[in-house]
């Protein structure tokens, strides 16, 4: 008993530790951004003495080893402190004229482009709305300005707390292209908050995800309940509020839904700027679409409105990730322009956002050694992303002098060199399906640690449909050739055409290994019309999520050699110690056993038959008795008889 | 009798035993002949470790198993083999007791009417010898144990074989005339898996003829008996489900048993009618073919009871042969069951008529069963149709066999009555029909 309790008890710290690094991650992610947004005017003060100050230190590091030619590069620290007084200035503006509404709105768009080493590129787009108002107050929000209205009456009607929508077609290669800024699994995945208010969670999902259908021309109306789970711990909110109860939480995927353009137009429009001006000119959906990666997600959650966390605001944010390949797309040359990428250029930032930048990660080029970035920008900034600090250039599309004399930004990404190789990733996972036959099988789900000497925690959460019906006393779990037992297991078995299996573990992957998590399960036979028109393409299983506290790479740094104080070093562990992270598997294909679909009436006959068999050689014995058999006269003889008897003589 | 007894069960412990330890022990209870998802180790075990992880085992659509298995089986899991080779044995010792109870029975009767006379002249060669008569419960038990179809069963570990053995005392307890015992057994049975609940009126049947007790609605003798007996049964089983609840905490078997085997959600192939029909049948119809299906288990029970009113001990034969063919998910252990009776009918033999085609199909399809599910299942060169044939085949064989049969013992009672060679009315040789 002292055990379990002991177990529940960590269970419960690491809940709690994964949602405090949750919405720290998230806000190092907008580091830049947020802080300075977030800052009223009497932190201001304390901003302009803290945060220039680490940057600043790199700087100089920077500068020592930078060449001549690039003496003229800039921190962009100075420049924050420069858009934070513009900011302010905004506010003051908008609170005079006593015309405007008390809530106030904000945009802000911007696009990180990643090289990757494969010689792919990797964009990523964010736009992020924040309205300062509460949708679930006393007073009706009617009237909209930034936040799209379609999606502020969903909200209201359903009372969401917090809503995530992702499209995803194709699979994101960790071990290719390293770790996305927003993880997504192929497919559609939705889940959502809500409010605690909701009495019928069920019945409002369905709806929710109905209308949703209609919003994002999505075929989401097929989430119902036997695609539909509860997880318990691995969805924690990302926005403010300390709802644990997983009974508001519902969480779907499908995974064959196939991500096109007739998504991508309403998902443009949810846009202050739609497809008009801004960054957004750029998502035109024949480059888009042919990508080897295409990701595009609406998130809504609450957010703090100041630092004190008095009231709340609703930030809407759409990511749009795509990684264009070097063959199909690039036609094999190592050398990417905008234009390349998305047949346009940039002109003009939103007129509507309050901040829209490009960023280059130029990490790995501190010397410009590997690829040759053109037009070169001076302004820098740096940002710990997923436990790793990256350095960015950045073009803010707010100055005209970004766009310079021909009035088009047109970033050109030349390689020089192809060697260089990417930090391995520290977690990354593979799963597949194992046996043979269509009667039995096995999924396995290897993840691997590749970090050389800590161990880090991971929740795996794996939901089967019912059609494929998991033996959980089969689990095994093992590391390193020993079992490694999970430290705690929820697991909601399948009910048959009701709800899908539901298994969250959480286990301990040791330094420098791999995990293998493996369970038997057994191939149900459908009713005939349970199957899909292509029943031997088979039938999906839906990623896997894998939620980790990942030790971050700033603080693997062991080389004793750098020159540091020595009180800083005694101790390994450092600021960011580590940081959440979340990664999908690879959704499975399993084919079921199928009946033969142009039988039905001939089934149904034979089998009466045979039914009817029994039956009707029963029923002869049972009302039958037995008789001496009196053979009946042959036909002549029976007509002779009949004259016979006419004619008044004695039959024969 | 004793130690040929011993000596059999003793061939029959080894074989088991052998078989558990080879490697055909997961091959065999990963078959779908063997195993159904009602009875299936695999789910019972499945069962226990949901019951670890604090888990109803019945919140899934895995384990069907009455709350009194996966308690029983908490125990003795460890000893799982050993209590599925103990029940096996079980059986064949109470088959065999019974069958001796029986036969003894048959023989003070057959020379009662003898004294009597009442036999025609040339029916002395349709009279039982006691030479004849005294292998016969030592063959039951044989055909129980060495049966390949009980060993499989036994050697999956299908709890199909505690059913077998419940059912074998409650006709080890009707033939020793104990009708409290009989009524519990038959309770037992009842609640492990609904369909012996038709056996109820043989058992009845047997217990009054036994106390001379005629079947007769205006007799008050008749009536008292047959309430004191439905009340022991229906008494015996509401404490069983009572039980169940108080150690469950829910209700939520009751679904989950008996909602299954009447319902039939789960498709998997078995050797059974059931499972094709109902994967290919029409979404409107399903509920009414359903009904007509579980009906038709159930229908027999009437008229056979009409007809057999005087040999209720070939009645329960009837009975347990018609559950195995016609229930929700028979496997090969419900066979064997009523196979083991077969040579207590072994005097019927002259008048079976298609007892070598039925053999032969039989046999046939045994071997078909694995062939056929290789080429759909594994190999993907035939499909459903292929297996669901061999289905249809066995269940044809296995009606025309009971049929046959019955068939057999009419016509032997009707000799009985009427002499065995009968004339026409111009003296020349007649044929018997039925008409």
């Amino acid at each position: 008993m002292a055990a379990y309790r002991c177990k529940c008890l960590g269970l419960w710290f690491f809940l709690y530790t994964l949602l405090v690094v949750d919405i720290d991650a998230d806000v190092l992610h907008t580091a830049q951004v947020t802080d300075t947004e977030y800052t009223g005017a009497d932190a201001e003060t304390v901003l302009a003495s803290d945060l220039p100050n680490p940057p600043q230190d790199t700087g100089e590091q920077t500068a020592e080893q930078t060449t001549e030619g690039q003496q003229d590069r800039q921190w962009e620290a100075t420049e924050v402190q420069e858009e934070h007084g513009h900011d302010a200035s905004d506010h003051h503006q908008a609170v005079d004229p006593p015309s405007f509404p008390p809530a106030k709105d904000d945009f802000k768009e911007e696009l990180v482009i990643r090289p990757l080493h494969s010689g792919d590129i990797y964009a990523s787009f964010q736009f992020r709305t924040v309205w300062d108002t509460d949708f679930m107050g006393e007073q009706k929000v009617s009237h909209y300005r930034l936040f799209p209205k379609s999606l502020g009456q969903v909200i209201t009607k359903f009372s969401v707390r917090e809503l995530h929508i992702s499209f995803t077609q194709g699979y994101w290669r960790t071990m290719q292209w390293g770790q996305p800024y927003l993880p997504s699994p192929p497919g559609a995945e939705l889940w959502v908050w809500f409010q605690d208010t909701v009495t019928d969670v069920d019945g409002t999902w369905k709806e929710l995800t109905n209308v949703l259908s209609g919003i994002f021309c999505a075929s989401l109306n097929f989430i119902d309940s036997t695609n539909t789970v509860q997880p318990s711990a691995s969805f924690k909110p990302l926005g403010i509020g300390n709802v644990t109860d997983h009974s508001f939480l519902r969480y779907a995927t499908l995974p064959r839904e196939i991500v096109c353009t007739e998504n991508l137009t309403p998902w443009k429009k949810l846009l202050p700027c739609g497809s008009k001006a801004g960054l957004s000119v750029l998502l035109k959906s024949e480059k888009l679409f042919h990508s080897t990666f295409h990701s595009q997600a609406v998130h809504v959650r609450p957010v703090c409105q100041d630092p004190q966390c008095r009231t709340t605001s609703m930030e809407l944010r759409q990511t749009l990730n795509v990684v264009l390949d070097l063959h199909t797309s690039g036609q094999g040359k190592r050398e990417w322009s905008l234009f390349k990428m998305f047949s346009r250029t940039l002109t003009e930032a939103c007129p509507l956002a309050s901040s829209s930048k490009v960023y280059v990660d130029i990490t790995d080029n501190p010397q410009g050694e590997q690829f040759e970035l053109s037009p070169a920008t001076p302004l820098l900034t740096q940002a710990v992303v997923l436990g790793d600090r990256r350095t960015y250039s950045v073009y803010d599309l707010t100055q005209q002098a970004t766009f310079g004399p021909s009035r088009s930004l047109n970033t050109l990404l030349r390689w020089k060199s192809t060697d260089g190789d990417m930090l391995r990733p520290l977690l990354h996972s593979e799963r597949y399906v194992a046996g043979y036959g269509l009667q039995a099988g096995e999924i396995h789900t290897l993840m691997y640690n590749n970090h050389p000497y800590r161990a880090f925690p991971v929740l795996l959460l794996s939901t089967v449909p019912w059609y494929l019906r998991l033996y959980i006393h089969t689990l095994s779990v093992t590391s390193k050739g020993k079992d490694n037992t999970p430290s705690y297991i929820h697991y909601q078995p399948s009910k048959d055409r009701e709800r899908p299996h539901l298994l969250e573990m959480l286990l301990q992957l040791p330094p420098n290994s791999v995990t293998e998590v493996t369970v038997e399960f057994e191939r149900a036979l459908l009713k005939w019309t349970e199957y899909t028109p292509d029943p031997n393409h088979g039938f999906y299983v839906g990623s896997s999520v894998i939620s980790a506290l990942v030790p971050s790479v700033v603080a693997m740094d062991t080389d004793n050699t750098l020159e540091r104080p020595l009180f800083s070093s005694f101790f390994p562990c450092k600021e960011e110690a580590s940081y959440f992270m979340r990664i999908y598997t690879e959704p499975l294909l399993v084919n079921l056993p199928t009946p033969d679909f142009s039988m039905p009436y001939n089934v149904i006959c034979l089998t009466c038959t045979v039914v009817a068999v029994g039956y009707g050689s029963l029923y002869n014995l049972l009302t039958r008795t037995f008789q001496v058999d009196e053979p009946s006269p042959g036909l002549a003889k029976r007509i002779a008889n009949v004259v016979r008897r006419m004619r008044g003589v004695p039959p024969l | 009798m004793a130690a040929p007894l011993t000596l059999l069960l003793i061939v029959a412990v080894t074989i088991r035993a052998a078989l558990f330890r080879s490697s055909l022990a997961n091959l065999i209870s990963a078959r779908v002949e063997v195993v159904s998802p009602l009875n299936a180790w695999k789910r019972v075990v499945e069962g226990l470790a949901l019951l670890d992880l604090d888990i109803s085992p019945y919140s899934g659509d895995v384990f069907h198993e009455t709350p009194m298995v996966i308690y029983l089986f908490h125990f003795l899991v460890d000893y799982a083999e050993i209590t599925f080779m103990l029940a096996d044995c079980l059986t064949a010792v109470a088959l065999y007791l019974a069958v001796k109870d029986y036969n003894k029975q048959v023989f003070r009767k057959q020379k009662f009417e003898l004294e009597a006379d009442r036999y025609p002249m040339d029916c002395l060669e349709l009279i039982r010898s006691p030479t004849e008569m005294y292998y016969i419960p030592l063959k039951v038990a044989m055909v129980y144990l060495l049966n390949p179809f009980t060993i499989l069963s036994c050697v999956a570990k299908c709890t199909c074989g505690l059913n077998n053995a419940v059912i074998a005392l409650f006709i080890l307890s009707t033939m020793r005339g104990s009708a409290l015992l009989s009524a519990i057994f038959l309770a037992l049975a009842t609640y492990q898996s609904i369909y012996p609940l038709t056996l109820c009126v043989p058992a009845l049947l047997y217990l009054l003829q036994r106390l001379y007790i005629p079947v007769n609605v205006r007799r008050s003798s008749f009536w008292i008996y047959t309430l004191q007996y439905l009340f022991m049964f229906l008494g015996s089983l509401f404490v069983l489900v009572g039980l169940s609840f108080f150690l469950l905490g829910s209700w939520d078997f009751l679904p989950a048993v008996y909602g299954f085997i009447l319902s039939v959600p789960d498709l998997t192939p078995n050797i059974g009618l059931f499972w094709y029909f109902f994967a290919e049948m029409f979404d409107h119809f399903r509920l009414f073919f359903l009904c007509v299906f579980q009906i038709n288990v159930f229908f027999y029970t009437l008229p056979l009871s009409i007809k057999l009113k005087e040999h209720p001990v070939f009645l329960i034969f009837m009975q347990i042969a018609l559950i195995a063919i016609f229930k929700s998910y028979p496997t090969v252990g419900d066979l064997s069951l009523y196979m083991a009776f077969l040579p207590v009918w072994n005097h019927l033999y002259r008048f079976l008529r298609n007892i070598f085609l039925v053999s032969c199909v039989l046999l046939a399809c045994s071997a078909l069963f694995p062939v056929l599910w290789h080429l759909w299942i594994y190999a993907g060169s035939a499909n459903s149709n292929f297996y669901y044939a061999i289905t249809l085949l066995f269940s044809v064989a296995q009606i025309l066999l009971v049929s046959d049969y019955f068939y057999a013992f009419l016509r032997r009672e009707h000799h009985l009555t009427n002499g065995l060679y009968l004339k026409k009315k111009d003296g020349s040789e007649a044929t018997l029909v039925l008409k």
